[in-house]
């Protein structure tokens, strides 16, 4: 009975807080949820929040891992650039067979995870330092590839990861959403998301248990590694170039606020990709939201942070418990855990 | 001893937690220069009133009087500033600072609001000198024994405070040596008029130290006695509730010595922790303990066994094959587990639950992609908590909310479920009730009984010579004496770890 009450709990915040940005829609932009189906695509804000969010949630996807083994990836920003820097020269070079490329983007995406996941695992480097390398030395390795220019390229089939059409819904939301069933079925329908949370809980207990914990550590940041480097094709493709620069600037710290949101705590332990979802969506709808409402773009920032400051001191036990002692149900808390 | 000063008046104090009564309308007086033990199982409400006490839970009702004047402390440093300070089981320090600077947080000798280091180190050194420890006091205090970081936890309670002197378990870390010194510096501190509360689970250092005792069971007080008028046998029953069937030791029928039989051979083992030249043999259920004093080695064998520090010197084979573990994973392959010495830092893993805890071994031992069915999980648990008879309403309940011997006995459940040849505990019995004690003794002897192997250090000799059949005695990490069957009594071991042979 105490497991449902806590499920129930876990996502009853999260998603309220969306239903919540939602209504805000009904009454401030009803065009919001205008939904038209046309040359077998469907078409409507909705699909542009879930489209927008791909990138953002196949980020989220891997942090939420290595965050729950007590770590953390600044460098998935940076790996976006170097999968994009990688594709697009490949495509503008000879070898531009599609397998290949793919293959390619995903290889640099799995090596740069595999240098995260070396320095935290076997040279026992702090996580933020760690990934914190290859988010600065990242961004140069790109503007190296790119010679320093913007690359764009034509290539259909390439472009048709960005802004092709499968099953009615565009591209990256299904490759996010297929992604997101592989992870979550790695790691519920096997013991590996046991064997993440304990590690991330009490690596020492979990090593004398039997775990590899340092192998678990190394191989959540190649998962991160990978998701970034398919994040990076879809945002390659969806511009049809290649931006050192800006190419998911900044993106990592929507990523770790997704986790967060979800409920996950950055000492590592619990995490939920259903809820880690539900996070990105939260920010992507918000973004969303605050355009199409007609607010003033300068004011866009600070309601986004409003927001996530409400949302994430709902989550809070300290907050909620303060919250209730005073409205002087403080009898019914006094049993909870400080 | 009644026309004492009462420092420390606990009236009608109550403790809910989700609407159940940890602590009902408790009394409990404490006086001037008395050492007043604190007793109950595991779950009798002590650790709930020390922390009333000390302000990390407010009381639902009751009076909490210090020198006669009401206080309701509303955190542990509040508590401090009235005069209550408490040393607590497992040392609360911040091990990366130094032992001086450990000894004075938070009220640093200052001028102008800069922290005068010398001063600091010269008032440290002082201090500790009157504890009779000898130590370089700008050293980080991690880097010295859990003993003496106690000693230090002790020494930093007593200088902030006078009046009252809480202390929870501080011996269950610390060596027959260390005990005494303990012991002296308490008798001197009740001497001086302060009030000690002493909470433990070792009865012997009741009769021999305290002054009166109160009695828990079930949150509830069972009663205040005089140390010198309550018999022994009398304690228990109040503490239990029942006489305690007495486990005395029926010494396993000595086997002969047959070298085919060996489960575990061990010969001119040395290690990187220190360990040198240690040969013996255990056989299909044999219980080897293992005993010395504190840093002897005990712990470096049970690491060796288990693959946690590597072999420089010498080999172990198991069932007659060559056994070298790099790992605990090979260790877990090859059959052998291991109940670490603390439980906290290297046997718990919290915020998990209790199910995940037990199934944690058995999973990592299967591999991650043939994950245990859920039904099979909860029918493991199910069937783990009745025979260790864990006391856990909720097998998804967070470990840490279990009491110190109920996580104990998780753990014991984790290795059972792996099916070990060979079973190694670290101080299986630190820190836990009696009734866990017991428990857990009987286990050993059952598990003997099945054809297990068993190799258990501890520093409770009378615990050892309870139920084994040979006793390593280890000194400067090298054998010193093998003791075996008729030959084991506490006297023989004691001269053994002593020296005189």
């Amino acid at each position: 009975m105490q497991l449902t009450h806590l499920t129930q709990h876990r996502l009853f915040l999260p998603l309220l807080a969306l239903t919540i940005i939602l209504l805000a829609n009904v009454l401030f932009s009803p065009e919001f949820f205008h939904l038209e189906f046309k040359d077998g695509r469907l078409y409507g804000s909705l699909v542009d929040v879930l489209n927008r969010s791909a990138p953002t949630a196949l980020l989220a996807i891997g942090m939420a891992l290595v965050i729950a083994t007590g770590g953390i990836d600044l460098s998935v920003g940076a790996v976006i650039a170097i999968s994009g820097a990688i594709c697009a020269n490949l495509l503008n070079s000879g070898f531009d067979a599609l397998p290949l490329v793919i293959f390619a983007g995903l290889a640099a995406g799995l090596a740069a995870g595999t240098i995260n996941g070396g320095l935290v695992s076997i040279f026992g480097i702090q996580p933020i330092v760690a990934t914190l390398v290859l988010m600065v030395a990242g961004r140069g390795i790109a503007q190296l590839i790119n010679s320093g220019q913007i690359i764009t390229f034509q290539h259909e089939g390439f472009a048709a990861i960005g802004v092709g059409t499968a099953l009615g819904l565009p591209m990256p939301v299904i490759i996010a959403v297929a992604i997101f069933l592989l992870v979550q079925i790695l790691m519920r329908f096997t013991a590996l998301g046991l064997f993440v949370e304990a590690t991330g809980c009490n690596p020492t207990a979990s090593h004398y248990a039997g775990l590899n914990v340092k192998a678990i550590k190394f191989s959540v940041y190649g998962i991160s590694g990978l998701c970034a480097a398919l994040a990076g094709m879809i945002i390659t493709a969806d511009i049809q170039g290649a931006d050192a620069n800006n190419a998911g600037l900044w993106l990592e710290l929507d990523a770790i606020l997704a986790v967060v949101l979800g409920g996950a705590s950055l000492a590592g332990g619990r995490f939920s990709l259903p809820l880690t979802m539900i996070g990105v969506l939260i920010i992507q709808t918000m973004s969303t939201t605050i355009i199409m409402s007609g607010i003033e773009p300068k004011y866009n920032l600070l309601i986004k942070s409003l927001v996530i400051i409400v949302v994430l001191l709902l989550q809070s036990p300290t907050f909620r418990q303060q919250i209730r002692q005073l409205f002087g149900a403080g009898k019914a808390m006094q049993g909870d855990r400080v | 001893m009644s026309e004492r000063k009462t420092v420390l008046q606990l009236t009608g104090v109550c403790k809910r937690f989700k609407g159940v009564f940890a602590v009902n309308h408790v009394d409990l007086n404490v006086q001037e220069g008395e050492i007043h033990a604190l007793l109950g199982e595991n779950g009798a409400g002590k650790s709930t009133l020390i922390k009333v006490m000390t302000g990390v839970y407010s009381a639902d009702s009751g009076r909490i009087e210090l020198c006669g004047t009401a206080v309701s402390p509303q955190s542990p440093l509040d508590a401090q500033r009235h005069g209550i300070s408490t040393v607590y089981q497992e040392v609360n320090l911040l091990p990366n600072l130094s032992v001086a600077h450990n000894l004075y947080l938070g009220r640093e000798p200052r001028r102008f609001g800069c922290i005068q280091w010398r001063r600091l180190q010269k008032d440290a050194q002082a201090l500790l000198r009157q504890f009779d420890l000898n130590i370089d006091v700008s050293e980080s205090l991690s880097s010295y024994s859990i003993a003496i970081q106690q000693l230090v936890a002790i020494a930093r309670a007593v200088d902030c405070s006078a009046k009252v002197l809480i202390l929870d378990e501080p011996t269950a870390s610390l060596d027959a040596k260390e005990v005494v010194v303990l012991f002296r510096i308490l008798r001197s501190l009740r001497d001086k008029g302060v009030a000690i509360l002493f909470v433990t689970h070792f009865l012997d250092q009741v009769y021999d130290l305290t002054d009166r005792i109160t009695v828990l069971r079930n949150g509830e007080k069972v009663g205040t006695f005089n140390t010198a008028e309550l018999p022994r046998p009398q304690l228990v029953a109040h503490m239990l509730g029942k006489e305690l069937q007495s486990i005395e030791a029926e010494k396993t029928a000595s086997r002969s010595d047959d070298t085919a039989n060996t489960t575990l051979q061990v010969e001119r083992l040395s290690t990187s922790q220190g360990l040198r030249d240690i040969n013996f043999r255990a056989q299909a259920g044999d219980a080897v303990g293992l005993a010395g004093l504190l840093g002897s080695g005990r712990s470096e064998v049970c690491a060796a066994l288990f693959g946690l520090a590597p072999l420089t010197e010498g080999q172990l084979s198991l069932r007659g094959n060559h056994y070298r573990p790099k790992s605990p994973a090979d260790a877990i392959a090859c059959g052998i587990a291991l109940c670490p010495e603390d439980r906290k830092i290297e046997g718990i893993v919290h915020p998990l639950s209790v199910r995940e805890n037990m199934i944690l071994a058995l999973q990592a031992k299967r591999g991650w992609w043939r994950p245990l069915p859920r039904h099979e999980q909860n029918q493991l648990a199910a069937d783990a908590t009745a025979r260790l008879r864990i006391v856990c309403s909720d097998p998804e309940k967070p470990i840490g909310e279990l009491s110190g011997g109920n996580q104990q006995k998780v753990i014991l459940a984790r290795w059972l479920m792996t099916h070990p040849n060979v079973l190694v505990l670290d101080e299986p019995t630190r820190g836990i009730d009696i009734g866990a004690h017991a428990e857990i003794l009987q286990l050993i002897r059952q598990l003997c009984a099945e054809g297990m192997t068993l190799i258990v250090a501890s520093s409770e000799i009378e615990e050892l010579v309870a139920f084994s059949n040979k006793i390593l005695v280890l000194r400067d990490k090298q054998l010193h004496t093998v003791i075996e069957a008729d030959a084991i009594s506490e006297n023989a071991v004691l001269a053994a770890i002593a020296g005189s042979n």
